[in-house]
């Protein structure tokens, strides 16, 4: 019993990597109606940029909240020259782009700070978390911060004009025009918030798994499949999918005898091909009726 | 492509003049790749892809080989290296083996990286009779001088390490309840077996094993269970991102095992101070070479060399990464292997004095720590030494052990 | 309406002529080409070659799956291993002839697509891209398992016997290799364009364009995107056995998720839905590596995103699109004289 409370505790602490990650997979979904492939490596870039910064010599919270600015405008920029002119060019074509861009960033990242490990600092420091050594107070803060950050991105796309007019473009980009809605800076914005919510993900997961070029390789698909198993649509459902996935995982690997070790992330990924089977559209996502 | 060959055609035609002309060079031979001028050593790496980190080792190799030819070269012939990225795929490094053997004709292959990449050329490189000189793995089966005569090893057999610990372990404590956390792939499954082979009869030690992949973001939960399996030992087969993520996860749990660090994973810069030194304290490996992180080499000889060469050759490389001390450490040995062929650079003779080391120590390796090869020992280096962290540095500590893989 | 389409008809007929007479003229070059450049080249380059056509296999086969019935598959590289993994296991274990695993391996590999599918068929869009993401990266930790160690060689993988020429021919292996490489791509490529002519093929067609509408018009869906799964798998499974008998060597890490994506890639470079294209997009994943090496090797990854961005701002549709370019010019040159 203490080995299961042990270890949906590690998988809890786990989790907040995937949902924090998966939120930002869900901010690109609603902004552009697709998955960024290359999400994982600008994430991973901003939090380099911020390690910069902290190396020489600006303290924590001004290099986080510089990085926060530099990657919104990254992601702006990104997106005028490089996706915009692709806006007419079939979607297939845009996901060889993002391809393309993951390529780039990995590469340039890898040249630029080569590719051992680094530590990041952590503003929460990690001690036990309420005497409980499973989660520290690193884990426990990145928690905090990703329920903040679901509930300002829950507020920003139900009450605010612009959050609205972003998921009005993103999903019916013709109507939306019609309405008045500048679908095209829509978008960027998008990405832009997106690129921003990516770069909290990875400087609150860095001090975790540490900070090197390819550190998003994995966490990337656990994101992805967090934020599907919880519904694209829904940023909440995000977050419950991160947990779950992070729980579900380490329990698999914990009771499963013979392979569960072996193939937990396979037979995670089962559960969840599963879950969509029946349920297509996540847990919590909107039901889209197709018309012909 | 033309143009080089054109070149080298013409190298050849002049070659058989001068030998026409019977001016007393009648004791040079020459395989291709080799040149009154040069040679060619050929050279895969990851520079990109999932293995990536190791891609420094070619680039520190290469600095290396640009020392010797401004220094002369080696008997007054420049070393042409030429490294080709495989991305640590195995298909790609076939095609890159070919590339190098049959267009660029290199007298030699050395270096390749990988237990993948060495598999997969080997075949190729045997039928060749092409050396595949100190392969950039510890895999046991690149030592084979029998089966596959044209390739060789070079750090210490994965095998052996595992065995050292056993040994260590039988030695020290031997009630010990063992939990073991390795790589799910050969580096892993090969230390994994020589630890098992050196408890022998005594395997009933071991409480708990797990296994993690490359892929996964976090191996807390590997960690979780291995503690609560009860084991007051901790084995951490593993490459340096998760050797310090598992130390640090050790310390955060409160567990106090007897701590042994796979070598791979025990390099000061990038495993001990990201994982935290005052997390490190205790945690035990072993080692063959000194650690560019530690200040205790920084009046030593070799050191003093190794630094004045990264200076000037390579100032950008990071002296605290071990992969940069590992290059150096083989390109040296490279470079004594060409040396002693002499005038006779054939393939043929390449693996005789590859295998016709005595009692070689370059700069990078322990004190007494030394390099022997035989027709019948394929593995050049073969002592390790125990070491234990301590504040910021390794301490070596006991005797240099010999882990044969063939006892 | 009749009196139009008469009038109408003669040109359409000229059109089609000219336009088939083009198309044909260049298969035959390209053919012609294929046949004779091994003769001229060193064996690596051959293998290199042989390697090309191999990769256009699986680039076809998952042009069948996107361009025919509109299913998107970020996984084809787990189908590509099992075939590899067939053939070498076969051979090494069994001593089977190396041809006859070919077709052992597109069995193995329809009944694995088959029934990959049959989950698939809930799945679409992003959803799809996910489980067949996941496919992929499931697929190399299942080869390492320890319970088919003893089949597979577990993470050390197998070493493959590369097959001499038959009947004593005077060619090397490696050109025997090609030319047995090519024949197969061409088979393969036939059958492609046969099965896209056929009603199974219309009915795929007809999914992709619009599934609702096709499913109102009789076609049964789960059926003909299930069989559209299978037969990409196979034709997969084929280049992944042709790949292991040419590299000589099968071990999960040559089947990870960059396979998939390199393969992905090809499609994209070699335009969605068109057959030939395949080669191309084939040409782009095994050259265009090598050239962004040569330019930089420090940021090669860099270059090589730097030159497919290149690609898909002048030619979005890929090559494609470069050949109906040269189409309309060949057209426009045929019409003057």
């Amino acid at each position: 019993m203490e080995l299961f409370v042990n270890q949906v505790l590690a998988g809890i602490a786990t989790g907040a990597i995937y949902a924090c990650m998966a939120l930002a997979v869900v901010m690109i979904y609603q902004a552009i109606d697709h998955l960024n492939f290359a999400q994982g490596e600008m994430a991973m870039f901003s939090t380099f940029i911020a390690w910069q910064l902290i190396q020489w010599g600006v303290p924590y919270w001004i290099a986080f909240v510089l990085t926060l600015a530099i990657s919104f405008a990254g992601g702006i920029i990104i997106e005028r020259l490089l996706f915009k002119p692709l806006a007419h060019a079939p979607i297939l074509t845009h996901v060889a782009g993002f391809i393309a861009l993951f390529a780039i960033i990995n590469s340039v990242a890898g040249l630029t700070w080569d590719f051992t490990i680094k530590q990041f600092p952590s503003p929460f420091g990690s001690r036990p978390f309420l005497g409980s050594q499973l989660i520290s107070t690193h884990q426990a803060g990145m928690i905090g911060v990703t329920l903040v950050l679901l509930l300002m991105l829950y507020g920003f796309f139900r009450f605010t004009r612009i959050g609205l007019a972003m998921r009005a473009a993103a999903s019916l980009p013709e109507s939306a025009r019609l309405v008045g809605i500048n679908v095209g800076w829509m978008i960027a914005l998008g990405w832009g918030m997106a690129s921003a919510i990516g770069a909290i993900a990875g400087m609150l997961i860095a001090p975790v798994v540490f900070l090197e070029p390819n550190m998003m390789g994995g966490i990337l698909l656990y994101g992805f499949a967090s934020a599907v198993l919880g519904g694209l649509s829904s940023p909440f459902g995000a977050v419950i999918g991160g947990f779950l996935v992070g729980i579900f995982e380490n329990l698999v690997g914990t009771y499963i005898p013979g392979v569960g070790n072996e193939l937990k992330l396979p037979i995670a990924l089962a559960l969840i091909v599963t879950v969509l089977v029946v349920k297509p559209n996540g847990l919590f996502g909107r039901t889209v009726v197709q018309r012909v | 492509m033309n143009f080089r060959s054109t070149v080298s055609g013409l190298s050849a035609a002049l070659a058989a003049v001068v030998i026409a002309s019977g001016s007393a060079q009648a004791q040079k031979q020459y395989d291709t790749g080799a040149t009154d001028t040069g040679i060619k050593i050929g050279n895969i790496m990851p520079y990109s892809g999932p293995a990536s980190a190791y891609g420094v080792i070619g680039k520190i190799e290469a600095a290396y080989f640009a020392m010797i030819n401004e220094q002369g070269g080696i008997n007054g012939r420049k070393i042409e290296f030429i490294s080709y990225d495989d991305g640590y795929s195995p298909p790609k490094a076939v095609e890159q083996a070919r590339k190098l053997v049959e267009s660029d004709e290199v007298l030699l292959v050395f270096s390749p990286l990988g237990t993948p990449s060495n598999s997969a050329i080997q075949k190729y490189m045997n039928a060749k009779k092409v050396p595949q000189l100190f392969v950039a793995t510890g895999a046991t089966k690149f030592g084979e001088a029998k089966t596959f005569p044209w390739t060789m090893g070079w750090q210490p057999p994965y095998q052996s390490e595992g065995k050292i610990y056993a040994k260590y372990l039988l030695a020290n404590k031997p009630d010990a309840k063992v939990a073991i956390m390795y790589q799910n792939d050969d580096f892993g499954k090969d230390l994994l077996k020589g630890f098992h082979d050196g408890l022998g009869e005594k395997g009933s030690i071991i409480v708990a094993e797990d296994s993690y992949e490359v892929a996964e973001p976090s191996i807390d939960s590997h960690i979780v269970k291995l503690k609560a399996s009860g084991a007051d030992t901790f084995v951490s087969i593993t490459t340096p991102k998760f050797a310090a993520q598992a130390i640090k996860k050790v310390a955060e749990l409160g567990w106090k095992p007897t701590y042994f660090q796979s070598n791979v994973g025990a390099s000061v810069g990038s495993v001990m101070k990201p994982a935290g030194f005052e997390n490190g304290q205790d945690v035990m490996s072993a080692s063959y070479a000194k650690d560019g992180a530690d200040p205790q080499w920084d009046n030593d000889e070799g050191m003093k060399k190794f630094y004045a060469f990264l200076a000037k050759y390579a100032p950008d490389a990071n002296r605290t990464d071990a992969s940069v001390v590992y290059g150096y450490g083989e390109a040296q040995t490279v470079a004594q292997v060409l040396k002693q062929a002499g005038d006779t650079l054939t393939r043929e003779n390449i693996m005789k004095q590859a295998a016709n080391l005595k009692d070689f120590v370059p700069d990078t390796l322990l004190p007494g720590v030394k390099i022997n090869t035989s027709p019948t020992d394929f593995y050049p280096i073969e002592q390790l030494q125990m070491i234990r962290f301590k504040g910021e540095k390794w301490e070596p500590f006991g005797p240099i052990i010999s882990g044969e893989v063939r006892d | 309406m009749s009196t139009i389409q008469e009038t109408v008809a003669p040109a359409a007929a000229a059109r089609v002529t000219i336009r088939r007479s083009v198309s044909t003229i260049a298969q035959i070059v390209v053919l012609l080409l294929l046949l004779a450049t091994p003769l001229f080249v060193k064996n690596f380059v051959i293998f290199q070659l042989t390697m090309w056509l191999v990769y256009a296999i699986a680039i076809m086969a998952l042009n069948l799956l996107t361009g025919g019935s509109g299913q998107f598959s970020l996984g084809q590289s787990a189908f590509y291993a099992l075939g590899a993994y067939t053939s070498a296991i076969l051979m090494e274990h069994a001593d089977v002839n190396y041809v006859l695993t070919l077709p052992a391996s597109a069995l193995v590999c329809f009944v694995a697509g088959v029934l990959f599918g049959l989950p698939a068929l809930r799945l679409s869009g992003v959803y799809l891209a996910l489980a067949t993401f996941a496919l992929a990266t499931a697929m190399p930790q299942l080869l390492k398992l320890g319970v088919f160690e003893s089949w597979t060689g577990g993470v050390q993988g197998l070493v493959v016997t590369k097959p001499d020429a038959p009947f004593h021919l005077p060619i090397s292996q490696d050109m025997w290799l090609y030319y047995f490489t090519l024949l197969v791509t061409l088979l393969i490529y036939a059958a492609s364009v046969n099965l896209l002519n056929s009603r199974t093929g219309r009915a795929m067609m007809a999914i992709r364009d619009n599934e609702i509408a096709a499913s109102a018009l009789g076609v049964n869906l789960p059926l003909y995107k299930t069989l559209a799964f299978g037969i990409s798998a196979a034709f997969t499974g084929i280049a992944g056995a042709l790949g292991a008998i040419v590299v000589q060597f099968v071990a999960p890490d040559g089947y990870t998720i960059q396979l998939a994506i390199a393969i992905f890639l090809g499609m994209v470079v070699g335009g969605v839905g068109w057959l030939p294209g395949s080669l191309a997009g084939s040409a782009f994943i095994v050259f265009v590596p090598n050239v962004a090496e040569n330019i930089s090797k420090g940021l090669s990854g860099a270059v090589f995103g730097a030159l497919l961005i290149v690609v898909i701002f002048v030619v979005p549709h890929g090559a494609r699109q470069v050949a109906l370019y040269g189409e309309a010019l060949a057209k426009k040159f045929l019409k003057n004289n």
